[in-house]
């Protein structure tokens, strides 16, 4: 789960780290008054969950608090990257004497977070590691043992920190290493982070991103702290016509499971696969023997007649599907005869004939017997685990092409 | 325990993931050295704290999110295979070590190795997440000690580093078993499967994510035969172990 | 919900016929709406009501045939013709 930065900033607060005095805004007299208080020259940042911002014109600085109330009434109606913004954030200009960077993500191959720090901040990490490897340092933690303030200091003075500049940090990377680990983040970043003229440091602009399986242990900062809503997930995936269809079907009963992708794919021939992870595989092999898939999609468990039926029927309802090719990985356990019922069930109920319009039904599974005389019964061209997935999908390829001639 | 024929030595943990690190260390810390974690959806700070306490203590995991592991008609630990009966079907004995990132492939690859009349030695469903207990690389060193195991194939699909680090142990380890790899997911390289991206601060970690493509060569480069075909790895392997 | 709603077809794989008197039995239909876990069979004073709609449903399980009078039963896989 990705956070607004007006967000990441309170999540960086109350870790105990440092920020400026900021409000988030969503008018543009709310704005005023935020300035008003501040007493100084302001920065109106857009608050959206996209980069480019400053790009985009989504970053500005205002000298009164009438001219900050002029930036937040145009930076509530930027669009960025098709994203609009849901406020701004109005923060005091700071007097900045230098930028530092500071992050923690996750090392998967070492399977420990590493925290990052460097004295080039404000810019590109991923340029400052190319171009100047020397003013990044790096150290990972543990994940069982409490986080030392010398394990951050290292990783400070290894770009040439000194002083009571590594004094003031120290305390700031080990607290945002702390956090990544208390709030189970895959990414806690601080960039700038900022010394001040008068020698304090604070988190100028911050970015957090929490894992997807932890949001549910994570209810008191997400609910309490931030206030945000369980049914916003800040996912800005938008499902399509089909995935939504098969999403209802799954959830309207919960015997089996069955799932519906199809972005990015404009195919003519629709795909039930048994799920194992054989899709990956029968996918490529569909698309590497000329085949066109129109979607990805899997069943599994013990699905009702109903519920085969109802996916086989959004992937033959899709634009420009003329055949489904029913696909079982070795282990799969569903049974085969409701499988095949459902899919043929729905050939019937759309008019199809079922004998050519299921280019192959790939058997393994539970109940093969019973599934073969359906499948005998109504002429449909079936194969078992003797014939490979990618056989079985060069058949179901051949099949349509053979179609079209 | 008095009721078990023998010492208890392992452990297969499928409890809810709010649970799993608790059961996962308790296990640990009363001496038990291997683990398959089946249980999914665990956040990642969990799984690598079972990691490092595992490795405090000489333990072994093998998952999250993964099926297990089997030795053809010695053990069989996890779902793999499915039930012993259909397990014993698709896995006889023989000189192929398999490991695989999909519980399911990992079957349906050694039952034509069966069906070769290849067999297999040990079949491992290492799991599917980010960060699991055992890699590629990390497992290959016990198949390098089984005096059964000829050659290895590995199923692989897009994301993580696991196959560079597969590729650099291979190539630093001098190891005389032949690998066989197939990567599944090819057409997620495609500009229009495109979906999220990964932070920057991510990719300095650990290099920038390898594509389906980036990774053949990189295995390729490692003298990893990388087949197209999922059929085509009986052969292949033929063709590897007589050289 | 999904705004796809189309035409659908009862039975299309599988009939069940009870002969009476079994099928008026008000004891028997409840224990066959008991048994059977697709809701194939609806219980009232009358007897037995069998579902239509639900009859594809079938996971052929027989409990139901176990639970009837013997011969008074039979599931009739259209398939099988
Ligand atoms: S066989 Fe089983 S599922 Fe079918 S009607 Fe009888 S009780 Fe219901």
């Amino acid at each position: 789960m990705i956070f607004y930065e007006y967000e990441a900033r309170k999540i960086v607060e109350l870790a105990g780290i440092p920020v400026t005095k900021y409000g988030f805004c969503q008018t543009a007299d709310e704005a005023r008054k935020v300035a008003e208080e501040i007493g100084g020259p302001t920065v109106i940042k857009s608050q959206v969950l996209t980069g480019g911002r400053m790009k985009a014109g989504g970053v500005q600085f205002a000298d009164t608090p009438d001219e900050a109330a002029k930036h937040a009434e145009d930076i509530l109606k930027l669009e960025i990257n098709g994203h609009m913004p849901v406020g701004v954030l109005v923060d005091p200009k700071a007097e900045v004497k230098q930028e530092y960077y500071a992050s923690v993500v996750w090392d998967g191959t070492a399977k420990k977070p590493l925290m990052l720090f460097s004295d080039m901040g404000g810019i590109d990490i991923e340029q400052v590691a190319e171009e100047h490897p020397d003013h990044v340092g790096r150290g990972h933690i543990s994940n069982l043992l409490p986080v030392g303030d010398y394990e951050a200091k290292q990783v400070i003075a290894a770009t040439g920190v000194t002083g009571s500049q590594l004094n003031r940090a120290t305390p700031i990377l080990a607290k945002l290493a702390r956090l990544f680990r208390d709030n189970d983040m895959i990414l806690a970043e601080i960039n700038p982070l900022a010394e001040l003229t008068d020698g304090s440091f604070v988190a100028l602009d911050a970015h957090m991103e929490m894992e997807e399986e932890a949001v549910g242990r994570q209810k008191q900062l997400l609910r309490q702290e931030l206030g945000i809503a369980e049914e916003d997930t800040r996912d800005n995936y938008v499902p399509s016509e089909f995935e939504k269809n098969v999403k209802a079907i799954d959830a309207a009963d919960h015997r089996g499971v069955i799932q519906g992708k199809d972005h990015g794919f404009d195919g003519n021939l629709g795909l039930v696969i048994g799920a194992g992870g054989g899709s990956l595989t029968l996918t490529d092999a569909v698309r590497n023997q000329g085949g066109k898939p129109a979607n990805y999609s899997e069943i599994g468990g013990n699905p009702s007649v109903a519920k085969a039926c109802g996916l086989a029927k959004e992937v033959l309802k899709k634009d420009g599907v003329e055949k489904i090719a029913v696909m079982m990985s070795i282990v799969s356990n569903t049974r085969v005869d409701i499988v095949a019922r459902g899919v043929i069930k729905a050939c019937l109920e759309l008019g199809k004939d079922p004998a050519d319009t299921i280019a192959i039904f790939r058997i393994p599974g539970a109940w093969e017997d019973e599934g073969n005389k359906i499948l005998d019964y109504y002429g449909v061209e079936y194969c078992d685990r003797t014939v490979s997935l990618w056989d079985a999908a060069g058949r179901a390829v051949a099949k349509i092409q053979g179609a079209a001639a | 325990m008095e009721n078990h024929g023998g010492p208890i030595d392992g452990s297969i943990v499928t409890v809810p993931p709010g649970f799993t690190k608790d059961a996962v260390i308790e296990a640990i810390a009363n001496g038990i050295k291997l683990l398959v974690i089946v249980t999914e959806r665990i956040p990642r700070g969990d799984v690598a704290g079972m990691v490092e306490f595992a490795d405090l203590h000489d333990a072994r995991i093998i998952g999250p999110n993964c099926l297990g592991l089997i030795v053809p008609e010695v053990c069989k630990m996890g779902g793999i295979g499915g039930p012993a009966k259909d397990a014993a079907k698709s896995y006889k004995p023989g000189v192929v070590g398999v490991m695989s990132r999909s519980g399911g492939m990992t079957t349906e690859i050694s039952s034509s190795l069966t069906a070769a009349g290849l067999g297999v030695s040990t079949a491992v469903s290492i799991g599917g997440d980010a960060i699991i207990g055992s890699t590629y690389a990390e497992l290959m060193p016990y198949f390098e000690a089984d005096e059964q195991t000829q050659a290895i194939v590995i199923y692989t699909e897009p994301g993580g580093r696991m196959e560079a680090q597969l590729a650099e142990w291979k190539q630093e380890n001098n190891s005389r078993l032949p690998i066989v790899a197939f990567m599944a997911g090819k057409f997620m390289d495609d500009d229009e499967m495109q979906g999220m991206s990964f932070g920057h601060a991510g990719t300095i970690v650990e290099g920038k994510e390898d594509s389906a493509k980036e990774k053949i060569v990189r295995l390729e480069a490692a003298d990893i035969k990388v087949v197209e075909r999922i059929d085509e790895i009986p052969e292949a392997v033929k063709e590897r172990i007589a050289k | 919900m999904s705004g796809s709603r189309s035409e659908t077809m009862d039975a299309v794989f599988i009939d069940i016929e009870l002969d009476e008197p079994a099928k008026s039995d008000p004891e028997l239909a409840k224990k066959l709406e008991e048994v059977c876990t697709v809701g194939i069979f609806k219980a009232s004073d009358a007897g037995t009501e069998i579902v239509q709609g639900q009859l594809d449903e079938c996971v052929l399980c027989y409990l139901c045939v176990d639970a009837c009078p013997a011969g008074a039963m039979r599931i009739i896989k259209k398939y099988e013709n």
